[in-house]
């Protein structure tokens, strides 16, 4: 009864919630905004807690909890969820970030008031990332995935960058049309699919492994389904919505943004590309794999540039992108594999990171590298160690989370699968190397720039203060989880490894 | 040889034509009783909508001419038959509930009532009509109470001049029509639509004189949904006539135009599909994408309607355009996928037109978009309404009937191997994004003032957006009601 209903729950809860929101007086709910908010997203972590105990980890290769009901035949929609060790980390993932965010806005309200909406819209989206990681249907994959843009419109236009109102309707607004763009292209891919093979059952799909569709078809269905997702990933050169959306949106904002909505992208390469029309990805594999080392370089480079904390960790997410799509394009279970792993690191570390630019930028009403001066260690001495800590944890040090997924992906692009050429990937690896000098260059730069140094701003913080109670709460989970994961890596592997084993060739 | 009648099947026009009359009358010897004649008036389209609910169960044919062999029919009701009047009758209704507070004021209620219901019977007609002598005389019993509508309220120089641009424009394309008719009864020499299909079908019915005639028949009913070459009465139209009288020719009038062009095409020249399949699939990106770009720059929120609506009846005609399988043949499918998907817009376009009924009647109202800002403080359910109406005409969650339109026209295009046309269609929906997404957010954006604006919304308005959003709620969850309905028509085509 429990395996029936536990995957509804995952998304009842936050939905209940969020109507509860809707419909409460407007009085009571603004009061009771940030404890609905809690509860409900504390429930659904709860939910995805016990999903994932009562997860059967020896087959985590097979789709469990299934719920197959048909919804409308005309259109061939089914409701068809399930979780397996692929989507089980992501929903794991999404439910805790969720949480750490509605935990944080508990104390820290984001400038523009109306929290009754913003807690409910951030409600809604987890609805719509719980429920894209669950489907096993395309369609409604495809349904879910357009569920989170006009809540995040919201979230950047309205309580984004409070200094800078017309920056940030532009920004939701690129964000929007951008993602609309790739969701629609890749739902021409999904109907092509559909149309050839009958149906939209992700499961059967994966098993057919594209029999029965021809080359051109497959290759029209993978170029639609993999443009379309890089979009979302974002892969370079469709990045240019990324840094604008991720600068003005409000830390929790960002944390989702980076931390779960990017995933939702790259999971629906592994999950839906890579199984689903196989013959189609090996011939667009090599430009994927070449596009994602110059994101990764490009992102570099572009950071190495920035002047501003926020700015600086959001083109990060570029360049850590690159290694997930560098990961997918080998199309070898080790860079798949190292592709979904680096994916959740770079979920929890980004979103740490964003937690902490967020917080740089609260205390002292700037982000920007030449207000706030250097000396944070001296000022705030557990907000510049934390900072540290996700920078370090960013650029990959061995024993933290980063640093699996970029060896396994460099791995697999060492030796890639067969039908690709070695040579070729073996030039990738040696530029994605360079990148990841790069990284560890421009993230010390920032750590040497923000937290070293004489604290020439000090006294006039007083008032602030370090790291508060509220933070340390939301903020550990990421932590301990980084650590956890970088010196436990199977945790995760273990999952993810017998879905993997069975794709790629 | 005398006509049997089975009034049965053309019960739903009888009980409008006869409503229409009645009410002219009541008004007559009772002028100004607007409570009556609305009860008359929307009684007789819930009457209706029985009769075809009933009919749904029991299909049939009269005026039928059995000459030779299996009979043909010029008065069909088949499932296709009910869910266009369906879709007609509910629109209808939906009008005439919003229009009550309109006649109770400023406007004659016998005359209103009597040419919507005039209107609606020729729409109602139009659906069941299978030869091209009854499509086209129920077209113009579709427009000519239509012009009437547009010029009779606010009587201004402006309402005059929209009367005539959408005159001159349906003169035009309806003689464009009937030119085509002649050629085709030239070359085949029937009118029943089942029998000009069996003519064109044989090899030596495939001439130039009955291209041109295929061609020339979609005028009249291009011009109906608003489509290019016929679009551009549409904005001027909207904006000149009363915001109801907007809402029936957004929804009723333009259901009968794709319900003709629907039955034209796909039973009377299937075999012509590569001829007027690709000429529809270039029709409907230049109408879908001169639609969205000039709504793009519209501030008054009914020419912004009005563009939309160019830009949906290009999303109507997508499903047409792909409808040529691979062997030449036609793909019944697609044509009930645009009836499915007129079926969506209808509700949502109600709501969405039925809320700006509303706002146009408030407090110095500038028909400017910016009217809407804080609507949701001052009536949230309004809000509401519009919102969803606004977000579903976009295509996004949580407006998911739209959601699911989108995905019927882009399958449609992919299963026609027109990968192209679904290319466009997702571009244009990112275009159309931008001025929903621009309105919506106003509804929800606080007032300047600290005054909020005050609204007065009868409760036949309420009711009437009430019905809509409550319908668009239903196909939101449960697709099928309405995916389902109109796939069932599918196997008639061909």
């Amino acid at each position: 009864m429990i395996d029936r209903l536990i995957l509804h729950l995952l998304m009842l809860v936050p939905l209940a919630g969020c109507l509860t929101l809707f419909f409460l007086p407007r009085g009571a709910a603004t009061r009771l905004a940030p404890l609905v908010g809690l509860v409900a997203s504390g429930g659904a972590l709860a939910a995805a807690v016990v999903a994932a105990v009562r997860f059967d980890i020896g087959s985590s290769g097979t789709v469990q909890f299934v719920t197959e009901a048909e919804w409308a035949p005309a259109l061939n929609l089914y409701w068809r969820l399930g979780v397996d060790g692929l989507s089980l980390p992501f929903v794991l993932l999404t439910a805790l970030l969720v949480f750490c965010c509605l935990l944080y806005t508990v104390r820290v309200r984001p400038a523009g008031g109306r929290l009754r909406v913003f807690i409910g819209l951030i409600l809604l989206l987890e609805v719509g990332m719980i429920g894209t990681f669950l489907a096993l249907d395309l369609v409604l994959f495809f349904v879910f995935f357009e569920i989170v843009l006009i809540p995040m419109w919201f979230v950047i236009a309205w309580w984004g960058d409070p200094d800078d109102e017309k920056g940030r309707t532009s920004a939701a607004t690129t964000f929007i049309i951008y993602t609309v763009l790739g969701s629609g292209i890749m739902l021409i891919g999904f109907l092509i699919v559909g149309v050839r093979a009958g149906t939209f059952d992700m499961i059967e799909l994966a098993a057919a492994g594209g029999d029965g569709m021809s080359a051109r078809d497959q290759l029209i269905a993978a170029s639609a389904i993999v443009g379309g997702l890089a979009v979302k990933v974002p892969v370079w050169p469709l990045h240019t919505w990324l840094p604008d959306a991720h600068a003005k949106a409000p830390t929790v904002g960002s944390v989702l943004l980076a931390g779960v909505l990017l995933k939702m992208g790259s999971y629906g390469l592994v999950r839906v590309a890579v199984p689903v029309v196989p013959d189609g990805v090996r011939v667009i594999a090599p430009i994927l794999g070449g596009l994602a080392v110059v994101g990764i370089v490009y992102g570099a480079l572009a950071c190495l540039g920035q002047r501003d904390v926020k700015r600086l960790v959001a083109y990060s997410s570029v360049g850590h992108m690159g290694f997930v799509v560098l990961g997918v394009a080998t199309l070898t279970p080790a860079g798949l594999n190292g592709s979904v792993f680096a994916g959740l690191a770079h979920g929890l570390i980004i979103g740490l990171l964003f937690f902490l630019a967020g917080a740089v930028k609260d205390r002292h009403g700037t982000s920007e590298f030449a207000g706030l001066g250097g000396g944070l260690y001296a000022r705030l001495p557990r907000l510049g160690t934390l900072l540290t800590f996700g920078a370090v944890a960013a650029l990959g040090l061995p024993g933290l989370a980063g640093f699996w997924g970029e060896l396994l992906t460099l791995a697999g692009a060492f030796d890639p699968a067969a039908a690709l050429g070695r040579p070729y990937f073996l030039g990738l690896l040696a530029v994605a190397l360079i990148g990841v000098l790069l990284t560890a260059v421009y993230l010390l730069t920032m750590v040497r720039r923000i937290c070293q140094g004489a604290d020439v701003i000090g006294p006039r913080l007083s008032v602030l203060g370090d790291v508060t109670g509220i933070e340390a709460a939301s903020w550990a989970p990421l932590v301990a989880l980084i650590v956890l994961l970088g010196l436990w890596p199977a945790l995760v592997l273990e999952l993810v490894d017998p879905v993997m084993s069975g794709m790629g060739s | 040889m005398a006509q049997t009648v089975d009034w049965l099947a053309v019960a739903p026009p009888v009980v409008l034509a006869v409503a229409a009359l009645v009410v002219l009358l009541l008004d007559l010897w009772w002028p100004g009783r607007a409570a009556v004649s609305t009860a008359v008036s929307a009684g007789a389209a819930a009457v209706a909508l029985a009769a075809v609910g009933y009919l749904w169960t029991d299909p049939r044919a009269t005026f039928c001419l059995s000459a030779d062999g299996a009979p043909s029919c010029s008065y069909v009701v088949n499932e296709l038959t009910v869910v266009l009047q369906g879709v007609v009758l509910i629109g209808t209704f939906v009008v005439l509930l919003l229009s009550h507070s309109d006649t109770a004021g400023a406007m004659p209620v016998g005359e209103t009532r009597f040419l919507l219901l005039a209107s609606a019977t020729g729409a109602l007609v139009l659906a069941a009509g299978r030869d091209l002598a009854t499509i086209v005389v129920a077209l113009e019993v579709v427009s000519l109470p239509a012009f009437a509508l547009v010029g009779l309220w606010r009587a201004g120089r402006r309402d005059a001049e929209a009367a005539l641009t959408f005159f001159l424009v349906s003169v035009v394309s309806i003689a464009v029509m009937i030119y085509g008719i002649s050629l085709i009864y030239g070359v085949t020499g029937a009118i029943h639509l089942d029998r000009i299909a069996a003519a064109l079908a044989e090899p030596e019915g495939r001439t130039a004189a009955a291209t041109a005639g295929v061609v020339l028949t979609l005028g009249g009913l291009l011009f109906k949904i608003g489509a290019v070459p016929f679009h551009f009465w549409v904005p001027d139209t909207y904006d000149g006539a009363p915001v109801v009288v907007a809402a029936y020719l957004s929804v009723v009038s333009k259901a009968a135009g794709i319900a003709g062009l629907v039955i034209v095409v796909g039973i009377g020249f299937p075999s012509y599909a590569d001829v007027w399949a690709p000429l529809l699939a270039v029709l409907a990106v230049v109408t879908m994408t001169l639609g969205n770009v000039a709504a793009l720059r519209q501030r008054s929120a009914i020419r912004l309607l009005a563009w939309s609506s160019v830009a949906h009846a290009g999303y109507m005609l997508v499903p047409l355009g792909a409808s040529v399988a691979a062997d030449g043949g036609l793909i019944g499918a697609q044509l009930s996928t645009a009836v499915a998907y007129l079926a969506l817009y209808a509700v949502i376009n109600l709501a969405a037109f039925g809320v700006v009924s509303i706002v146009a009647r408030s407090a110095e109202p500038t028909g400017a978009i910016e009217d809407y800002r804080g609507l949701a403080w001052a009536k949230p359910a309004a809000a509401v309404a519009l919102g969803f109406g606004l977000v579903a005409l976009a295509g996004l969650p949580p407006g998911v009937a739209g959601l699911w339109a989108r995905v019927v026209i882009v399958d449609a295009a992919v299963a026609g191997g027109a990968t192209w046309l679904a290319v466009a269609v997702v571009i244009n929906t990112a275009i159309g994004l931008v001025y929903y997404l621009r309105w919506t957010v106003l509804l929800f954006t606080p007032a300047r003032t600290k005054e909020p604006r005050t609204y007065r919304v009868p409760m036949t308005s309420g009711v009437a957006v009430g019905i809509a959003l409550a319908a668009g709620l239903a196909f939101s969850v449960l697709p099928q009601l309405v995916l389902g309905l109109a796939g069932e028509s599918a196997g008639l085509f061909g």
